[in-house]
């Protein structure tokens, strides 16, 4: 399955570029972006995580099964979230106490 | 690289392989560890069983007198409840059959994870054991589903303790549903590719899914109510700044997918038995193993449909209630298929098939009434009520029991190696659904009349209804004692089955009866698809006997 | 491959050891995606919190130490790289290697726990843990409290997954220091590599949602 071997450029780079994009979390949190911080903070663990699972965990490399299990967890995921924050988000829509 | 495989010790039967109590309890064969899921599951059944007895006594008079206090009926029916969901429903046709057969469907020798298998099975006994003895000595008195902040702040009852049991019991579900998944994708035999699958196998694929993808939540929701319960802290309590809808959403995300695993198997055994006693090939496989996989995923975005009336938004409940309808489409064709399975066939009434047959009316009904309660407005009318109450049996004891019964029928042959008695099959599969009727029947016209679930008393005017349902629960319990009886003296007196003895195709009637400890002497090849009946072929063998 | 010339042990189930190398594999991630459901309740509770009392949770959060969890990150995902040169080693069949970087792997999670656990230490003398000794000055104490049970639920779980990763990257070293055949092939490292790759995920997104939640003045 993954028994690609990564070569050492392309784990030390996944690594830098970790780095970097730690320093630019904590660097951008201190502007004041509004609800934008959320979305940046946000996008940007995405993309550190897309390299943890694409090239320290061999997704790249993988089956495309393997592919398939792991967009199922973060579909599986969303749904909870997003399902979940439905009910709670359209609470004030309309004016009757309680909803 | 050398490769070194550990000795496999080749046995004429599985059974044969060892008599102590070690070698079962140490066993990681699929088959024995399908049997020790049995006898586990069998006995948690009648203790839930004992259960409903008593509350159906208690029902018979609208005054409460069979019980002291109010206080011990909620602590019966969270009894019969937590056991029923968590210690035999769910692991009922997956735990049981599914270990016995998924291997052998597919033509592998064993589960991908044997000894992950039987890791699974001591865990379901530890957490049962710890939820038993909670719930007799003590007991709690939230009802299974553990509702905030009443079972975090209020109830007096042990709930940590079966909340505790409930997380345990939840891993043995997520491994099996992991050694299932795996299994399916890297151990099927040469030439079984998934168009060859039978649909017993797509329905434990699809539970699987859920087990694997919900349980996980259900497990940190219970930890979470945990948590506030025993040191006071926030989390779903509104007076501590929390919200109690936040744990319905959480436990309905586990517990709503949940109620598919306690029939989506059921789709699968009925899907084996009706084309093999009507001689015919299942109608629109496709769309069969699609509506599994289908039901199973869009399980997964109604749970909302139960808090209707919990606070939750407006919108949300009509997202929930319109997305709910859609679970009819599958279930629909589900049904629309067994029946055009049967047109034309050469149909046999052996008891297997009575249970199937029994299954997809009561299915039908159980579904239908389920319509009516995802609609936004009839729902609170109806909220909390016995027609909730009826509803479900009629998908969980009118189905899933019945196909568990179907399908241990069905397969005795394979898991014992003798034939059970017919006439008491036939017998037991009659009374089971004639109590079944009786029993749940009244209970949509109580809860339509407005009877609330989860009362020890009621107004005198629901009497007759309700002494009808514990009549018919009488019967109801005879049914299940019969099979429980006849089944258990076949194993001594029932004549020895043949490897085939309802000439029905699948790679599990292939191999001897019973299995060998390695499945097959020789590594099967399959050339078709699961279902190659023919009715004219079964007229032609039924004229040649006579 | 000249230091794996042993044999690999190959359970009677299977037939081959692609087979039984891909089905380990998959169970693996299977499990994994079970692990990001089992976060999944506490992500929507705190997404949901968050949502209904933002203010509090950016009270809250002032109170957490953004470099010390900016340093933790980086620990963490420094072990992640000497995790994956390990698979690398143990595919190249390089055991002293492999050893080196599984050891290296160890000591980063033990730096990680060491200094979380130093912030829980400050988090009591402020009185931040949840419960009756619980006191806020600030506005919205209930809420506040609300915040630290999250926070503590969160990476107090996340600390328990990196203790059983440690020992569970303790015994593969120990197997591979012993030359024991359990790890001659590679399936037992990739599995145990991929557990921490997760471990280190589940932080990525920890740390923006508990210490970056409003910062800036």
């Amino acid at each position: 399955m993954s028994d690609a071997i990564v070569p050492l450029r392309t784990n030390f780079a996944v690594f830098g570029g970790l780095m970097v994009l730690l320093l630019a979390t904590v660097g951008l949190a201190r502007f004041d972006l509004g609800r934008g911080n959320l979305i940046v903070a946000m996008t940007i663990a995405a993309i550190k995580a897309l390299l943890v699972l694409l090239y320290f965990m061999h997704l790249k490399y993988s089956h495309r099964l393997t592919w398939v299990v792991a967009v199922a967890g973060i579909i599986w995921l969303s749904l909870l979230l997003l399902l979940t924050l439905s009910d709670f988000t359209s609470r004030g829509w309309i004016d009757v106490p309680g909803k | 690289m050398t490769l070194v495989r550990e000795p496999v010790t080749a046995h004429e039967d599985y059974l044969d392989a060892g008599y102590s109590l070690k070698s079962w309890l140490l066993t990681t064969d699929h088959k024995r560890i399908g049997l020790l899921y049995m006898a586990s599951i069998t006995f948690f059944f009648f203790v839930g069983g004992a259960a409903a007895t008593i509350m159906r006594l208690e029902l018979m008079t609208p005054r409460g007198d069979v019980l002291y206090t109010p206080d011990s009926y909620n602590r019966l029916f969270t009894l019969h409840g937590v056991i029923m969901v968590w210690f035999f429903l769910i692991p009922s046709i997956p735990a049981v059959l599914g270990n016995f057969l998924l291997p052998i469907m597919i033509g592998a020798r064993d589960l991908a994870f044997p000894r992950l298998n039987l890791l699974s099975w001591y865990i379901y006994i530890v957490g049962g054991l710890l939820v038993l003895g909670v719930l007799i000595f003590g007991g709690v008195d939230t009802g299974w589903t553990f509702y905030v902040p009443f079972s975090s702040m209020f109830s007096n009852t042990n709930v940590i303790g079966a909340a505790v049991g409930v997380f345990i019991v939840g891993f043995s579900s997520i491994l099996t549903g992991l050694n299932f998944i795996v299994t399916t994708h890297t151990m099927r035999c040469e030439g079984m590719t998934w168009e060859r699958l039978p649909l017993f196998v797509w329905s434990m694929y699809a539970t699987s899914l859920i087990l694997v993808l919900a349980t996980p939540v259900l497990a940190i929701t219970l930890a979470l109510l945990a948590a506030e319960r025993i040191w006071g802290v926030g989390i779903f309590d509104p007076k501590l700044g929390g919200d109690p809808v936040l744990f319905q959403h959480l436990f309905w995300f586990y517990s709503h997918p949940a109620v598919y695993v306690m029939i989506l198997p059921g789709f699968g055994v009925i899907s084996e038995i009706v084309p093999c006693f009507s001689r015919r090939t299942i109608f629109g496989y496709k769309f069969m193993a699609g509506a599994l996989l289908t039901i199973a995923l869009v399980g997964f975005v109604v749970w909302g449909h139960h808090m209707f009336v919990s606070g939750q938004s407006m919108y949300a409940g009509m997202v929930f209630s319109l997305l709910s309808f859609i679970v009819a489409i599958p279930s629909g064709i589900k049904v629309f298929n067994w029946t055009a399975t049967l047109y034309k066939g050469s149909i046999r009434f052996d008891t297997p098939m009575l249970y199937a047959l029994g299954f997809i009316g009561l299915f039908t009904i159980g579904g239908l009434t389920g319509l009516v309660l995802a609609s936004l407005g009839v729902n609170p009318h109806v909220h909390d009520t016995y027609f909730v109450v009826a509803h479900f049996h009629y998908i969980m004891v009118g189905g899933m029991v019945m196909a568990y019964l179907g399908g241990i029928h069905f397969w005795w042959p394979k898991l014992s190696g003798r034939m059970y008695p017919e006439l008491w099959g036939k017998l037991a599969a009659l009374t089971v659904f004639i109590g079944f009727n009786l029993t749940f029947f009244p209970q949509f016209v109580l809860g339509y009349l407005g009877m609330p679930r989860r009362v020890y008393e009621y107004a005198p005017e629901f009497q007759v209804l309700n002494v009808m349902s514990t009549a018919g629960a009488s019967i109801l319990a005879v049914g299940y004692v019969l099979p429980l009886a006849y089944l258990l003296l076949s194993l001594r007196y029932g004549s020895r089955a043949t490897a085939n003895p309802w000439r029905a195709t699948g790679l599990e009637w292939q191999t001897e009866s019973p299995p060998p400890t390695e499945n097959f002497v020789e590594p099967p090849v399959v050339i078709e698809g699961p279902y190659a009946y023919s009715p004219e072929a079964a007229e032609e063998a039924d004229h040649g006997h006579h | 491959m000249a230091t794996t010339e042993a044999a690999l042990i190959l359970a009677p189930q299977f037939d081959d050891a692609e087979q039984q190398h891909d089905s380990d594999s998959l169970g693996m991630w299977v499990f994994l995606v079970t692990e990001v459901m089992f976060f999944g309740g506490l992500f929507a509770a705190y997404a949901v919190y968050r949502y209904l009392d933002f203010p509090a949770f950016v009270a809250a959060s002032r109170r957490l130490s953004v470099t010390l969890g900016a340093i933790n990150t980086a620990v963490l995902l420094t072990s992640s790289l000497t995790m994956a040169l390990a698979v690398r080693a143990v595919q190249l069949g390089r055991r002293r290697e492999l050893v080196y970087l599984l050891l290296a792997t160890i000591s980063l999670g033990a730096v990680f726990l060491g200094i979380k656990a130093y912030e829980y230490y400050d988090d009591y003398l402020h009185h931040l843990i949840p419960g009756s000794r619980f006191a806020f000055d600030g506005p919205f104490p209930a809420r506040v409290e609300m915040f630290f049970v999250l926070y503590f639920f969160m990476t107090g779980l996340h600390a328990f997954h990196l203790i059983v990763g440690i020992i569970m990257v303790g015994i593969i070293t120990f197997l591979a220091w012993r030359r024991r055949s359990v790890v001659q092939g590679t399936t037992q490292v990739e599995l145990v590599g991929l557990y921490w790759h997760f471990i280190d995920l589940v932080w990525i997104f920890l740390y923006p949602m508990l210490y970056l939640v409003d910062i800036h003045r």
